[in-house]
């Protein structure tokens, strides 16, 4: 069995959608997923495919501002994945919102790719603005980002950031939230990515994180618990974080309830596809599921 | 050649917290984040002027770190500080991943450093970090002399674009470079010409090092080059290289464990091009313990004595032949009677 791997070329704007747009928007990130982790021979599936929706709702759905032909517009909104391992799924979206070619997501995890395997500020690929990887490190720099623009600045720019659920167990990434909590900064959208799975299990079986909520709100955020794949639930949430970012409320913490490897039967909820990569036949059945 | 005198006593982190004041006049985009001992390292005095760009995040020094990447990344100049015992190391991946991979123009002041932060004992007392920060990408990292210097270094650190740790300490130095001295990011200063022996410092050992050779002249006639290698990162290689050629045998001086920092700098530099008898003044791979800061120098053996007995042995060394193995002698041998 031989699999040929192309990437359309197609691209998506940032704009209001109504709930079935996303459907294509959805797939074609998913497809994206598999074929270049297919290719890359390494990397993580399970995380990117799960966090899908949340991501495409917050790059096509209107919710943050960037210009893919100005990167570094000086207004622009910011998003750090902080979940570095999670890239595949950031790559595709900043490929199909015109950042990059689509082709160029072939490239990853090789020798002098700009799609380096955890990003990589040095690779100077247009929409990333932070290497990350080393968990609990890229929210503490969106916090910092979000101080810039709160405090410092005083403008009216937001910070987005996804971290997964397990990466909670690195202390740094509860020195972040203290410091977002303390300085309301209300600029700042944390996004949690609860898929309950890490690398050796189950979150609440490896070292329970829970409760989130209740964690999150004693830590001063304005806490939106939703299914991460529910498009009306997300939007709802980041209209919500809107909200409190113009009533200059708290920071906002949207749990998002996802299922790692959303979209392939055979690895949804399966942590084992954290670190892994489909191989030529996996991908096959998954791509033929995502159409 | 004039004899290089005092002219008062300060602490280095004095020069910090001014030098900070200074480059916050000149320049909007720097910014300060306190991890809860501003006042010890000095960052109140920019917290004082300029309290809308002092940021507090409390004893959180990985997030202090990580804060100050993404304020970088958003065009600022951030400054962070702490005990270097806690900048350095309680951060360190932070320093590896954010700052050098980001290669974001972070500024880190490391405050009392070294033994001579004294009675707190061996906990804060950092003699490792220059050993990890010099073997990181996109590193400078500078440890100044005296208050002078240390003020000027802060304000370079402030234009540079690109990472940078200041080392600096607690208590109260002689100064002994002057307002009008040029001081260059990696380019080290020659304090004193000589050809028998180069001694190589930084920090306090720098005014040490001037002693000690007044001491070498004084009672054997040898006449001690000295230089302040007060960039750690980038060296200059040219002045170590230019100095060994001279004089054939070299010390190095610092405040920090022999191992790793400014001694391995330096031998890595003469062992690629110009491989000569050196000695190395430092603490010798243990831990310090509480005491005040200079009964504890002479304890742990960082002052000029050790500098002149290890230079006399170098220059054996050297008069023994380049190639003659080190002879292993008690510094108490050279400073009999003394």
């Amino acid at each position: 069995m031989s699999l040929e791997i192309n990437f359309s070329d197609k691209v998506f704007e940032n704009r209001k959608r109504n709930n079935s747009e996303y459907e294509e928007i959805t797939l074609t990130i998913r497809r994206d997923i598999i074929k270049s982790l297919v290719l890359a021979k390494s990397g993580h599936s399970g995380g990117p495919l799960g966090i899908t929706e949340v991501i495409s709702v917050l790059f096509f759905g209107g919710y943050m501002k960037y210009n893919p032909s100005n990167p570094n517009m000086p207004n622009r909104d910011r998003f750090v994945l902080s979940a570095g391992h999670m890239a595949p799924v950031q790559y595709s979206v900043l490929a199909r919102a015109g950042f990059f070619p689509t082709e160029e997501l072939k490239t990853l995890r090789k020798y002098n790719s700009r799609l380096q395997g955890h990003p990589g500020l040095d690779m100077h690929l247009p929409g990333i603005e932070t290497s990350s990887g080393s968990l609990g490190q890229g929210v503490s720099i969106a916090v910092g980002m979000a101080m810039s623009d709160f405090i410092i600045d005083k403008n009216e720019r937001k910070v987005f950031c996804i971290t997964g659920d397990g990466e909670l167990q690195e202390g740094a990434s509860w020195e972040a939230a203290m410091a977002a909590g303390s300085h309301k900064l209300s600029n700042f959208c944390w996004i949690v990515d609860n898929n309950d799975c890490q690398i050796d299990g189950r979150v609440k079986d490896i070292l329970s994180v829970y409760p989130l909520k209740e964690k999150f709100e004693s830590f001063n955020f304005n806490v939106i618990e939703i299914d991460g794949h529910d498009i009306d639930q997300i939007q709802a949430a980041f209209d919500k974080f809107n909200e409190n970012h113009k009533n200059n409320d708290l920071p906002t913490c949207i749990i998002a309830k996802t299922y790692m490897g959303q979209g392939v039967s055979f690895m949804k909820d399966q942590y084992n596809w954290h670190g892994n990569p489909p191989n030529e036949e996996q991908a096959i059945t998954a791509l033929s599921e995502l159409k | 050649m004039t004899k290089i005198e005092s002219y008062g006593n300060k602490p280095t982190r004095d020069g910090f917290g001014l030098g900070l004041v200074e480059l916050g006049e000149k320049d909007e985009r720097i910014v300060v984040i306190g991890a809860d001992v501003s006042g010890s390292v000095k960052t109140s005095y920019f917290r004082d002027k300029f309290p809308e760009r002092f940021i507090s995040v409390g004893v959180a020094e990985q997030n202090a770190t990580t804060v100050a990447v993404g304020l970088a990344l958003s065009g600022k100049v951030p400054f962070f500080s702490s005990y270097s015992a806690f900048a350095a190391f309680r951060n360190a991946d932070q320093i590896r991943v954010s700052i050098c991979y980001n290669e974001a123009n972070v500024k880190i002041g490391g405050g009392h450093s070294g033994l001579t932060v004294g009675p707190d004992g061996a906990t804060h007392q950092s003699l490792e970090e220059v050993a990890f920060l010099r073997t990181l990408p996109n590193m400078t990292l500078i440890c100044p002399a005296d208050f002078e210097q240390a003020k000027k270094a802060t304000v370079a650190m402030g234009e540079m674009v690109g990472p940078a740790y200041l080392r600096f300490g607690r208590p109260s130095v002689p100064m002994f470079t002057k307002p009008e001295d040029d001081f260059v990011i990696g380019k080290a200063d020659i304090l004193r010409t000589g050809n028998d022996i180069s001694i190589v410092a930084n920090g306090i050992m720098v005014w040490e090092s001037l002693i000690a050779a007044e001491a070498l002249k004084e009672k054997h006639n040898i006449n001690a080059e000295v230089i302040n290698c007060h960039t750690i990162k980038p060296i200059d290689v040219n002045a170590l290289v230019n100095s060994a050629k001279k004089c054939g045998a070299m010390v190095t001086a610092e405040e920090h464990q022999v191992h790793g920092g400014l001694s391995g700098a330096v031998a890595e530099v003469l062992a690629k091009n110009y491989p000569i008898p050196m000695e190395f003044v430092g603490v010798k791979d243990t831990f310090g313990g509480s005491g005040e800061p200079f009964e504890l120098t002479e304890l742990y053996g960082l002052t000029w004595k050790e500098i002149y007995a290890s230079s006399l042995l170098a220059i054996e060394r050297k008069n023994n032949g380049s190639s003659s193995i080190r002879k292993v002698k008690d510094v108490a041998v050279y400073t009999e009677g003394m």
